[in-house]
């Protein structure tokens, strides 16, 4: 039995309240890590006793949960309010999920990114569903009469065995309210979980496949007016002069005017990205009526001077400045300046043993270079907003994974106090972190200021895919000695990037090898990026495993034995200081695909494998594929991940086979390339993201038995299926393939 | 400005409308339906699709003056109650992650089945291949789609 406490320094994690109609309601913090030793407690932050979540239950007996978190597809609409109702000990049939809206007074920090919603949500939401029944049975036990410990619950009901009372949870809700909030409460054993581990179906499935208006891209407003923007065609542009006559004498349409999203005086967060400081809106009547007057503007662009863009960190009082350089920048130039980085020095950020004279010694030594493009995320629903903003106050609704800096941003940029701002969440048509960046809310409510109007900010896919944030270009040279026994003694990783470095110095072969260095570089940019799902990782990944593939085959081994034995290694005796894995959960994912992918008994034709740890994940892949006519068609994938304890696994493995399909179209075919700064893909006829022909054939996923607390999974699996393919691909021609897009416009391979 | 009667989801809606606006628009700013999805607005992704009688089509092509009689459908009209069989197969399989290509990829394969009730791994990799989901549920919208094909085969 676990003990938590729900007070710290005579701080409250949690808040109760009494509902006008009767009932309780019980805020609380899902950001809260009640297992913490109390020395950790002088340091916990004090967002960490603001309520970010509700639970509320009715005199009907009816719980409703406010789901504190951004849903963007990971399903954390369904499997957060899970984790409460397992503790309350409810039917899940009368749980009502509701997307809890963003109040400055009482909501902090809703944040989807990084795959750390269920992770940094599970003790806060069990703590208050923990509290909720411990209250609801003292309630009883005072009605009743009888000891507390006497009284069980089940299923939404109270029941005291001895005498024969019981009621349900709604009859008691009232009367708990009035109760004070135990200073601690019992959680449930992990084998004791009737909900948590069962499969429970989207709570919006309904709603999804019968059209109802979820999305931001949905939302409406008597009197609302439609505005589109106008960025410059490149980067390294800005805009010099516009003439709107034509576009303002067309039908329907308001005004059109220009805007800086951001000012000098803006004080910007990390997650305030600018591509372009000016920008030329239409705003009138109807989507279709703006989007022609769009077409009709008169714009003159001109080079932009270098300049320092300055950002707030992460941590209070520190800051993140970008160089962005004049001129317009092209992918030829970029392969050119990647590979010349590639051969020389980097900046050593890690060093273990003598790699150098390892190196000398080496019986054989392997060097790759692996490579890939920008990438634009092309969520389905192109960036919109709504914002109403008056003299006083400022309304926002739209799709957004970080609220909290929007909200930020928006008071800086309008001059407004943080309460006199309101965010609204809708259900997101995809984010993968590119609504992280919600330059396009902020745009919306300066629109809305300058119009003194409601006002749907709406992208076209055109202006989606080429205003940036993109996933930056990578670019890793490899070099592996072995010795004559093939065993791997030296390992050195040269990365980087435009405008970043993948490189996760230790991860994984660090602290497997005696003799290893780590280098990184970067290449400014004025192209603008940002967090794709599993930033980094989903190049890095790739290449390490692709890299590792072909060591394992120089040095005569099997490409898993190969792995495992450097696991065990690092499991055993490993090298170096802050290896960020563990390497026993590691190596059991590869045992596990080892074992359901029948790796050992199989022929190893169009067969690739490949495994990585990041947001603290382990996920392991066997991907078979054949070629016909000169195209890879995946057959099967097996995957197995280690992501701790899985809450709710239909959508767990639904997550996991999204993020093998899109891995695997990323790799294939993602392709940004620019010509004189200009994105030379705008749409979907251009840009080509994996269809359903292309998907696997079949995809299986296994996870490994944990009762570890759970760990992220909307972005681990996606990284190793690309290493898996390229490994495949080689098992099946016979050539090795280095560059992303493996396929890109080149239809035949082999 | 003209004026157009259409007959969407058995009922008849009157619009004054540029005669070139998309139905996309004419349903999603119009006649507030927005269960017809914007994705790309040159028909290259599928999200917008809609039934013009028994047709699926691009609803981001379609101007509103080619419409002319014909029946359309929407997704909020493929059934009165979100059971035709498509619809309650996808909640069966549990096919959406982020949900926003679904009703364009649920028009597309119910046209599918209308024209085709039995169809083949390779037919439907065909006939869904014009309908991007960014998520990757494309094994689930395979399996939705034979699911309900036997449901439609079995109630025949």
């Amino acid at each position: 039995m676990t003990l938590v406490k729900t007070s710290y320094d005579r701080r409250s994690f949690l808040k109760i309240t009494s509902l006008t109609g009767g009932g309780l309601m019980i805020g609380f913090n899902w950001l809260v890590s009640c297992q913490s030793k109390p020395e950790a407690v002088l340091t916990m932050p004090k967002e960490w006793f603001k309520v970010t979540g509700f639970l509320k239950i009715g005199e009907n007996g009816v719980v409703t949960i406010m789901s504190p978190n951004p849903e963007i597809g990971q399903n954390v609409k369904t499997s957060m309010p899970m984790i409460i109702a397992e503790e309350l000990d409810v039917d899940w049939k009368n749980v009502i999920v509701e997307q809890a809206p963003l109040n400055t007074a009482i909501f902090t920090r809703q944040l989807a990114g990084g795959s750390q919603s269920i992770r940094q949500g599970w003790e806060g939401l069990r703590m208050a569903g923990a509290a909720a029944r411990q209250m609801l049975k003292e309630a009883a036990a005072k009605a009743w009469n009888v000891p507390v410990d006497e009284i069980t619950t089940e299923a939404g009901y109270l029941t005291h065995a001895g005498s024969g009372q019981k009621a349900g949870f709604g009859e008691m809700a009232s009367a708990a309210a009035q109760l004070e909030i135990p200073k601690e409460v019992k959680l449930k054993e992990k084998n004791d979980f009737k909900i948590i581990g069962t499969s429970r179906k989207n709570v919006d499935g309904l709603k999804i496949v019968t059209g109802k208006p979820l999305y931001g891209l949905d939302y409406k407003r008597e009197g609302m007016v439609y505005a589109m923007v106008a960025h410059p065609p490149a980067f390294g542009l800005k805009l010099k002069s516009y003439d709107a006559s034509a576009a303002k004498s067309m039908p329907g349409i308001k005004d059109v005017f220009t805007i800086e999203t951001y000012t000098a005086e803006t004080s910007k967060n990390a997650f305030d990205a600018t591509s372009f400081t000016e920008l030329v809106v239409v705003a009138g009547n109807s989507t279709w009526e703006v989007l022609n007057a769009k077409k009709a503007l008169n714009l003159e662009w001109e080079q932009i001077e270098d300049y320092v863009d300055v950002f707030s960190g992460y941590a209070p009082g520190t800051k993140i400045e970008r160089n962005m350089p004049a001129g317009s920048e092209s992918t030829s130039s970029h392969k050119a300046l990647m590979a010349a980085h590639g051969t020389k020095p980097g900046k050593v950020v890690r060093k273990d043993g003598n790699p150098e004279a390892a190196f000398k010694k080496a019986a054989k030594i392997i060097e790759r270079t692996y490579t890939a493009p920008f990438l634009a995320h092309n969520t389905m629903e192109p960036m919109n907003f709504f914002a109403h903003v008056t003299a006083d106050k400022a309304e926002l609704v739209g799709p957004i994974q970080t609220p909290e800096f929007l909200e930020q941003t928006i008071s800086s940029r309008l001059g407004l106090p943080l309460e006199k701002i309101d965010i609204q969440m809708t259900r997101m048509g995809g984010g993968f972190g590119r609504r992280l960046y919600g330059h396009f809310g902020v745009e919306a409510a300066v629109i809305s200021q300058k119009l003194n109007a409601p006002v749907k900010l709406v992208y076209t896919r055109e202006s989606d895919m080429s205003y940036g944030i993109y996933r930056p270009s990578y670019h890793a040279y490899y070099r592996a000695g072995l010795d004559k026994d093939g065993n791997l003694i030296a390992f050195h990783v040269r990365a980087g990037g435009i405008p970043e470095s993948p490189l996760a110095e230790n991860r994984f072969p660090a602290g497997a090898v005696d003799n290893y260095l780590a280098e990184s570089w970067a290449i400014d940019s004025n192209i603008s990026i940002g967090a794709f799902r599993a930033p980094r990782s989903n190049f890095i990944a790739g290449a390490e495993q692709s890299f590792l593939d072909e060591v394992a085959e120089a040095a005569g081994k099997d490409p898993i034995q190969f792995r495992l034995d450097l696991m065990n290694r690092a499991k055993t005796n490993p090298i170096g200081e802050n290896n960020d894995y563990d390497a026993a959960r590691y190596a059991g994912v590869l045992e596990l695909v080892r074992e359901k992918s029948d790796w050992d008994k199989r022929d190893k034709k169009g067969r690739g494998v490949a495994a990585y740890f990041c947001h603290n994940s382990y996920v392991a892949h066997v991907l078979d594929l054949e070629m016909e006519s000169g195209k890879p068609v995946v057959k099967n994938v097996t995957c197995a991940v280690d992501c701790g304890i899985v809450v709710n696994p239909i959508a767990a493995t639904n997550l996991t086979e999204g993020g093998i399909v899109d891995g695997i179209g990323c790799a294939l075919y993602g392709n940004l390339t620019f010509s004189e700064g200009k994105p030379e893909q705008n749409n979907f006829d251009s840009y080509r993201l994996i269809r359903h022909s292309e998907a696997p054939k079949n995809i299986d996923v296994h996870f490994v038995k944990s009762d570890v607390d759970p760990t992220g999974l909307g972005e681990p699996p996606f990284p190793p299926i690309m290493g898996a393919l390229a490994n495949a691909l080689y098992n099946a021609t016979g050539k090795r393939y280095y560059d992303q897009p493996l396929i890109g416009s080149q239809q035949i391979l082999g | 400005m003209a004026t157009f009667n259409l007959n969407i989801n058995g009922k008849t809606h009157q619009v004054e409308a540029d005669p070139a606006t998309p139905m996309l628009w004419v349903l999603r700013d119009h006649l507030n339906m927005v269960g017809t999805k914007f994705g790309c607005g040159i028909a290259a992704c599928g999200a917008c699709t809609i039934h013009l009688g028994d047709m699926a089509m691009r609803s981001c092509q379609l101007p509103v003056s080619q419409v002319g009689n014909m029946p359309v459908t929407t997704i909020e009209g493929l059934s009165e109650n979100g059971d035709h069989p498509v619809q309650k197969a996808w909640l069966e399989i549990d096919v959406p992650q982020c949900g926003y290509c679904q009703a364009g990829q649920i028009m597309n394969a119910s046209a599918l089945l209308k024209a085709n009730t039995n169809p083949s791994d390779e037919e439907i990799e065909a006939a869904m291949n014009g309908n991007i989901c960014r998520c990757g549920t494309y094994t689930r919208i395979k399996k939705a789609i034979k699911t309900a094909a036997a449901e439609i085969n079995g109630a025949a």
